[in-house]
């Protein structure tokens, strides 16, 4: 039973191994001498210094940095006014068509999705270049900040919105100042959702991107074609700390969304058990 | 004044649903009935049907789909299990899906060097006495990469599955005289199957239409789906070919959905 357990342990940290070895792996040849992945011959920290200086990759950084605010912003806005419009659809048949209408771009592989822009776009003989990729990163985007805020409205008890209105709320009253506070959690879920979907996109940007226009994914693209090169390795390492800290973020805000909540129903429950 | 401000509302979700969903996926199936010199016709999808060419591509792109899903199931579902049973276990979920953050490329990327003839792998197998190996660019390679990338997708839905679980169906079935064993096969798997089925779907449907990979690592020996959709419409711009392609895709991935959609038990779980 011992060596049995001790075996389970030792496959999962097999596994674990697995999962980050690659990982480990990039970050460690970041500080290579060399210039190749397989010798490390000294440690520095010349291809970061590389990496800072070349200025085509920090526009491109910049660039990909923009896009994803800005669709993951305008993601949000267009996401959450659809969610509230499906939740106050009267027939669950309706609701439930517009759904699954909202869900076509989450099942659709990436590569349908990026042809089927690139014909729309080129058929409205749209250039391609920052625009396109901007309104791409917002339309895949949209439907997962839907599935995100749309459970904390479900969750939102009916009577909260009837006592607003009883109390004499106008419905832009009962919007802003009961309605969207409440489901705050579920629209910074729905941002952030979006946001790491736009920095982590290859396949779409790629077919609407055009010549003059890239993204980070594109570029390491094209780089990684090329073979190995240690400046994207110190790249992955910078990368790899943003996607840590936002994760950490995301679930420190989450922590702080979900006491605040806990915090308000003990207010509120406070003076009914007086 | 109601109905106006309910009409404001819509407006922006309602066009994105007509212009982002409703008239790609239509303009994609229009395509599809063009030659490559813009006349109708069903060539398309006749010279789909009758090249073996075609028709072997589309059979090798769904075999290798099979692996994959199966070798991160194979992975995956110990994993799970084993996982659920630990102290911190939201933790360590938390730790195997971190991965998934990191940008595809950059993952991609690692392998190249990775798998290089004197990779790190390689340098391993010589110190063992395997001797050194061509492993970038074979069929090994494009599976092992791709379920790296899907395993976290797999885990994360029979995780949730086995959590479900209500420990006192394992107390039961014990009770009643079941083994260990008996116990899995009879009440966790069947009990797990949902989480399967959407991990398959999670999996599969992806590993159909990845095309950077089989060029990144796969050497271009393995033309998925995706791989044949991206060529035509970037390579040879054989838009008309790339849509049919893209239609049987989409086709694809309605018949995996529904032979993987849930079933209603009868009298089952009732809620």
């Amino acid at each position: 039973m011992k060596a049995k357990f001790k075996l389970s342990n030792l496959y999962l940290v097999f596994v674990f191994i697995v999962i980050y070895l690659p990982i480990a792996y990039l970050i460690f040849y970041s500080f290579n001498t060399g210039a190749t992945m397989d010798k490390f011959t000294g440690f520095s920290m010349k291809h970061y210094t590389t990496l800072l200086s070349d200025t085509r990759m920090i526009s491109i950084v910049l660039n990909t940095v923009v896009i994803a605010l800005l669709s993951s912003l305008l993601a949000t806005l267009i996401g959450t006014l659809g969610a509230l419009w499906i939740n106050q659809l009267k027939r669950r048949s309706a609701k439930n068509a517009v759904l699954s209408v909202n869900n076509v771009l989450m099942v659709s592989p990436d590569v349908i999705i990026g042809a089927s822009f690139l014909i729309f776009f080129s058929f409205l003989g749209f250039k391609l270049g920052f625009t396109s990729v901007l309104l791409s990163h917002i339309a895949f985007s949209i439907p997962i900040v839907v599935l995100m805020v749309l459970p904390k409205i479900n969750e939102m008890p009916r009577t909260m919105i009837d006592a607003a209105y009883d109390l004499g709320a106008s419905k832009w009253q009962a919007l802003s100042r009961v309605i969207l506070p409440t489901i705050t959690p579920g629209i910074f879920a729905g941002y952030f959702m979006a946001f790491t979907y736009s920095l982590d996109d290859f396949a779409v940007t790629f077919f609407v991107t055009g010549n003059g226009f890239s993204t980070l994914s594109i570029e390491i693209y094209s780089r990684a074609r090329q073979g190995v090169d240690l400046e994207v390795n110190a790249l992955s390492t910078l990368m790899f700390l943003v996607s840590l800290l936002l994760v950490v973020g995301y679930y420190v805000l989450e922590r702080y969304g979900h006491s605040r909540r806990v915090n308000r129903n003990k207010m509120m429950k406070g003076p009914n058990a007086q | 004044m109601e109905m106006q401000k309910k009409s404001f509302f819509m407006v922006p979700y309602l066009a994105w649903i007509a212009l982002f969903v409703v008239a790609p996926m239509a303009l994609i199936l229009y395509q599809s009935l063009f030659d490559i010199t813009g006349h109708f016709t069903f060539s398309n999808y006749t010279s789909y049907l009758e090249s073996t060419t075609y028709l072997k591509m589309t059979f090798n792109s769904i075999w290798y789909a099979f692996l994959i899903t199966f070798f991160t199931l194979l992975i995956s579902y110990p994993t799970a299990y084993l996982l659920n049973r630990l102290k911190n276990k939201r933790l360590w979920l938390l730790l195997i899906i971190l991965p998934t953050w990191i940008n595809l490329l950059l993952k991609t990327y690692a392998f190249i060097g990775l798998f290089s003839q004197n990779g790190s792998v390689n340098d391993f197998l010589r110190f063992v006495g395997a001797g050194s190996h061509q492993i970038l660019f074979t069929d090994f390679s494009f599976i092992f990469v791709a379920s790296y990338i899907e395993i976290p997708f797999m885990i994360l839905p029979i995780f949730n599955s086995l959590d479900e679980i209500n420990p006192s169906l394992i107390n039961a079935s014990r009770d009643l005289g079941a083994s260990a064993w008996q116990t899995f096969k009879r009440v966790i798997v069947p009990l797990t199957m949902p989480g399967v089925k959407s991990g398959f779907q999670a999996v599969f449907i992806p590993s159909l239409s990845l095309f950077m990979i089989t060029r990144l690592i796969g050497g271009n020996r393995v033309i998925t789906l995706g791989t044949a959709i991206e060529e035509h419409f970037l390579v040879t711009q054989n838009w008309g070919m790339g849509s049919t392609i893209g239609v049987i895709l989409i086709i694809a991935m309605f018949v995996v959905m529904f032979l993987t959609r849930e079933r209603k038990s009868k009298g089952g779980q009732s809620r």
